[in-house]
């Protein structure tokens, strides 16, 4: 009878962590914006997509719904995050009220297809720039740089930085490219997991001591849970150029987002949208990196 | 197919994986279900009423929530592992235990009860009665379903793949990552070394109950 007395309490453990698990899930996210002033009569180049978009009154822009800091939707359905807090601004150069935004959802795999299709005219979705995507579609940016990072438990002192991980258990996704990282390059233990939320349970547990994949993405489990969990530094140790995805060979567009978002840099208004997002978890407001005019 | 042929060490790590698994839980889950079937029968009342116990919770309960207690919930009660394998092999015999114990116990009540009556009138203790005349018996009627749960238990190892074991399907799901245009190939690859294991149970599992096969 003891052994089925013991098998109830950790039943009870089970549903208990069950349930935590859940509400964490739902939790998160700050709610702040920066509020950015609509320009009241923007003009533009006749038959520029600046102009159509300023005339409409509305631009419709894809997020990821699911991107804690950067992109997310809570139940209210609005969605906050510095990825959001960009499109405001952009869209307040337009003309465009922050309410007047279309925003829809661009997971990873309907990017490319949602900018082509038209069913969106910018992509700001945590959207690493790189060559392959740049044959479909064109980038403004980067806004941002991310990178790979380290996670460990609060009361973790001992890592620092990737070289403190050599020979120690580190929990990513099995064929990602960070976890391919953090074993080639730092000598660290990989424990594979299905997904990186699979990693917190175990690194609660101390089974592994570090979680690794990109600082936002991290970030967000961190703002979830800043009691448990902490970044083992601000600092990255890959580079992940995150830019604005919009339609191939829009240059006229382009160019003026990235007129815009020095801009930003200058007056700012880039410093606010960050502090009032992803700010709250990673301290170090970043520069606006070198925008890749090409 | 280049996925499949290029990662083949990583198939066959995974293959070994698998098969120390199923190995290690299963002669587990034998002695554990035996034992279970033995106290689901004894005459004490508590004995059987752990059992009966034990074998519906484990029997009722998904694997993943095994695998769950196994891996998440026991370390955080302070049962601790080095290595994710050995809350793999706790959930899976652990599992797989209350349906061998079931399986027995099916083959237990096909012996005839004149069989244990006489043993018993002959001064048999029932310790005696159930080794050397009931469980012979049982067993032998009872090694189509033991391999059909065998067999399974070696399909459900995969479920450890999910819970940071890198076995068969943990390889496949990381070469699915890597070779993203041909998770198709990966993920057929990853089903025929599964038939590499559980094709050979199936001929053993005839071969097996035709040597040992009673006629009643």
């Amino acid at each position: 009878m003891k052994a089925f007395l013991t098998r109830r309490k950790s039943l009870l453990v089970a549903a208990s962590a069950a349930l935590a698990l859940s509400l964490s899930a739902c939790g998160g996210g700050t709610g702040t914006t920066s509020d950015p002033t609509v320009a009241a009569t923007p003009t533009f180049a006749a038959g520029s997509t600046m102009e159509k978009l300023s005339k409409a009154g509305t631009i419709k822009i894809g997020t990821k719904y699911d991107q804690p800091l950067f992109g997310q939707v809570g139940l209210d359905g609005k969605p906050i995050g510095f990825d959001v807090e960009i499109g405001k601004l952009i869209a307040a150069k337009l003309g465009i009220a922050a309410d007047k935004i279309e925003w829809s959802e661009t997971v990873s795999a309907n990017r490319e297809p949602f900018i082509q299709q038209g069913r969106v005219d910018l992509v700001i979705a945590t959207y690493t720039i790189n060559d392959r995507r740049k044959e479909v579609v064109s980038f403004a940016g980067p806004y941002y740089e991310a990178g790979q990072a380290l996670m460990v438990n609060k009361d973790n002192d001992a890592i620092k930085k990737p070289e403190d991980v050599k020979g120690k258990k580190v929990c990513s996704v099995t064929g990602s490219t960070p976890a391919a990282t953090i074993v080639e390059k730092y000598g660290a233990e990989l424990v594979p997991a299905a997904t990186y939320s699979a990693c917190l349970e175990p690194l609660r547990n101390k089974q592994v001591e570090a979680i690794t994949t990109d600082n936002v993405i991290l970030a967000g489990f961190v703002d979830k849970e800043p009691e448990a969990f902490k970044l083992a530094s601000d600092e990255t140790f890959t580079k992940e150029p995150y830019g604005i995805g919009l339609k191939k060979e829009d240059t006229e567009f382009r160019n003026w987002i990235n007129d815009q978002l020095e801009e930003f840099a200058k007056d700012g208004s880039y410093k606010k949208a960050w502090e009032a997002t992803a700010g709250e978890v990673i301290k170090t407001a970043p520069e606006l990196p070198e925008i890749n005019r090409y | 197919m280049d996925a499949i042929l290029e990662n083949l060490p990583l198939y066959w790590e995974g293959l070994l994986r698998t098969l120390f698994l199923s190995t290690v839980s299963g002669v587990i889950a034998l002695v554990l279900g035996t034992l279970l079937a033995a106290a689901r029968v004894s005459p004490v009342a508590a004995l059987r009423g752990f059992s009966m116990t034990y074998v519906e919770v484990l029997r009722n309960t998904p694997l993943t929530i095994a695998f769950f207690f196994a891996a998440i919930v026991l370390p955080r009660l302070g049962v601790t592992f080095e290595q994710f394998e050995v809350a793999a092999i706790i959930a899976l015999s652990a599992y797989t235990a209350a349906f061998i114990a079931e399986a027995v116990r099916s083959g237990v009540n096909s012996v005839p009860v004149g069989q244990a009556e006489a043993a018993r009138s002959i001064g048999m203790k029932f310790s005696q009665v159930l080794s050397l005349i009931i469980l012979p018996q049982a067993l032998r009627t009872v090694i189509p379903p033991l391999i059909n749960i065998l067999i399974a238990l070696v399909k459900n190892s995969s479920v450890a793949g999910a819970f940071f074991v890198l076995e068969l399907f943990g390889y496949g799901r990381q070469l699915a990552n890597t070779y993203g245009d041909q998770v198709l190939a990966v993920l057929l690859g990853v089903a025929f070394f599964y038939l590499l294991l559980t094709v050979p149970l199936g001929i053993l599992a005839s071969t097996v109950e035709k040597k040992v096969a009673i006629s009643r």
